[in-house]
């Protein structure tokens, strides 16, 4: 049996302030803990790319898309953006999760900053998202994909960025469904494939109807996708990557923007 | 006089629920110093959690004040959070989290160096009986395992002033027992303790002060001792013919008596029932008087009042009833 003494608090505190940074680090952490603990769930959110990957792009005819490309160095972009969305656009459950148990509170009561419990969950996302990209990228690349890392990188840093976007935003959409999860998941498959085919992941729109080509420029992933094609190809069209880097920096503004209100607005 | 380690002013906290304005809190003044144990007891939808969530900084008063370890709640949030601890009725351990690792990530999210942590964390883990299973996932554990855990996490920074909302709410009697050993051990270490329950014999046992709590109010706040001591212990006389107990009553002394004798029927035998402040030695005494006027008492029972009789004297509803009644309209579902 034990013995209570061993609990007792001595009376220094431990306790003292923290900065903004070391607050976002220490939600980071927490998130990376369970991806670290096992890193296969990363493989979770990606098996219908996958799927995408291997029972739909060898469907597509070599020398049909713009620039003269392969088939798969077209499709592989989108399926990158594809599993990024996944990804991200579902970790709010996980906050579904800590909410309904408990442990979300326990954090509000915990002296960190509210913007940091938004801002350190997003950036983690970062993490999966780039495992996932490099996983992508190895299986294809032995076959008709030609690896241009310079650009591959450059587009993956540019999907860092709509990744901590998407993230946020399903992270809103967890605290305003809160105890609702029927209600997060209703939105968030509801917004997926639309986003996603409009986007022109699966085929180009640029010969689709007007209506569905004015609806694909309204969506900023499609601006992400079309940067990450030339960049993947090897190509530097200026406007093209500039759109992309906009397109997912406006998508993160505004993520983190309403996400930290609304981490905000717990209390 | 000490500064006060919570201070409230006309606390209150409303909520709208459709359309009807529920008072969970009304006009709460309280004062508690540094090194106190403090029982919040009342049945369920009393207030006891709103309250607590006010003073931790997770609802914002609909009016008044309050000052937690010398902060008001309101204007300075990271101030108070950074002094308290604070165990919620969930569970505060992430359940796809391990134990260890939220150990350690809260005492980082309090500033504590990571030797400090892990050292404070070897500590409370051995103290909570908790070896066998902090390194697994929170989630594989038992109800009893996680409450433990949750309330190490609130402890690991060694906080001045410790909440627990229901801890031992769902726990077996023998970890039951265990934490209040805990939560004792630590008051004695100097940590001022406020806690909720209603478990009577739980705030009874463990603490100095009770608050009782009742539709949003306070109405009572003493020693469980005085509480009770206002009641008297009941003691029941029997006896063989309802003649005879009524002879009784003529002979017994009713001085000191806080409900005066009454002639009734226990478990279907005639019986004399009294409240007296210091019924053991008065049960003693009636014995012997009316043994002495020939009047054979056949059975005799004791009874020390409960915390449960203190709150059916203060309400006129047993704190059972009074859980059950009003759980259709718990205000503590509305601020969770």
């Amino acid at each position: 049996m034990t013995t209570t003494t061993t609990t007792a608090a001595p009376r220094a505190s431990y306790t003292r302030p923290t900065g903004v940074v070391a607050d976002v680090v220490t939600v980071f952490t927490r998130e990376m803990r369970p991806l670290a603990r096992d890193p296969f769930q990363v493989v979770f959110s990606m098996i219908q790319p996958l799927f995408f990957l291997a029972l739909f792009a060898p469907l597509l005819p070599d020398g049909a898309f713009p620039g003269g490309v392969s088939a798969l160095q077209w499709f592989v972009p989108g399926i990158v953006a594809m599993s990024c969305l996944m990804g991200t656009s579902m970790v709010g459950s996980n906050l579904l999760l800590e909410m309904q148990t408990g442990s979300h509170e326990r954090l509000l009561v915990a002296p960190v900053r509210r913007s940091a419990l938004l801002l350190g969950r997003a950036a983690k996302e970062i993490v999966p998202m780039l495992a996932q990209s490099a996983i992508i990228i190895a299986a294809v690349t032995p076959f008709s994909f030609e690896l241009h890392l310079p650009g591959v990188l450059v587009g993956l840093a540019i999907m860092a960025v709509f990744a901590v976007g998407m993230a946020s935003l399903s992270y809103v959409l967890a605290l305003a469904a809160e105890g609702r999860d029927w209600m997060f998941w209703a939105v968030q498959q509801t917004f997926l494939f639309p986003v996603l085919l409009l986007a022109g992941m699966l085929l180009p729109v640029d010969d689709g109807p007007a209506w569905l080509r004015t609806l694909s420029a309204l969506n900023p992933l499609t601006y992400v996708v079309d940067a990450e094609r030339a960049l993947f190809a090897g190509t530097w069209p200026a406007g093209t990557i500039l759109a992309g880097v906009a397109a997912a920096a406006g998508v993160a503004l505004v993520g983190l923007g309403v996400g930290i209100r609304a981490m905000r607005r717990q209390d | 006089m000490t500064t006060p380690i919570i201070e409230t002013q006309s606390l209150t906290k409303t909520f709208r629920v459709k359309k009807k304005t529920v008072e969970a809190v009304r006009s709460l003044d309280l004062r508690v110093e540094p090194g106190e144990l403090v029982a919040f007891l009342g049945p369920n939808g009393a207030g006891k959690s709103t309250t607590l969530r006010m003073l931790t900084t997770l609802l914002p008063p609909t009016s008044g004040t309050a000052r937690v370890a010398g902060y008001d709640v309101g204007r300075h949030q990271a101030e108070v959070r950074r002094h308290i601890g604070y165990v919620g009725q969930g569970n505060g351990a992430g359940h796809l989290q391990r134990g260890r690792d939220e150990l350690l990530n809260q005492g980082r999210a309090y500033g504590m160096t990571a030797a400090d942590t892990r050292a404070r964390a070897d500590v409370l883990i051995d103290g909570l009986d908790l070896g066998g299973v902090v390194d697994r996932t929170v989630s594989t554990l038992s109800g009893g395992q996680r409450r433990r855990l949750d309330i190490t996490l609130g402890m690991i920074h060694a906080p001045e002033l410790l909440f627990l909302d229901e801890p031992s709410t769902g726990l077996d009697p023998q970890n039951r027992a265990h934490l209040q050993e805990q939560i004792v051990g630590l008051h004695r270490a100097g940590t001022t303790i406020v806690l909720t329950t209603h478990y009577l014999d739980e705030a009874d046992a463990m603490a100095q002060r009770v608050v009782v709590v009742d539709h949003g109010a306070i109405i009572a706040d003493d020693t469980s001792e005085h509480l009770k001591g206002g009641l008297g212990v009941r003691v029941t006389l029997g006896f063989a013919t309802a003649a005879d107990a009524e002879a009784a009553r003529g002979q017994v002394d009713a001085a000191g008596s806080t409900e005066a004798p009454v002639v009734t029927v226990q478990d279907g035998a005639p019986a004399l029932v009294v409240r007296h402040r210091d019924g053991t030695t008065w049960a003693a005494d009636a014995v012997r008087r009316l043994e002495a006027a020939g009047l054979v008492v056949t059975g005799l029972e004791v009874v020390r009042p409960t915390l449960d009789d203190v709150f059916l004297s203060l309400t006129g509803r047993s704190l059972r009833e009074a859980g059950a009644t009003d759980a259709g309209a718990t205000t503590e579902e509305v601020a969770a």
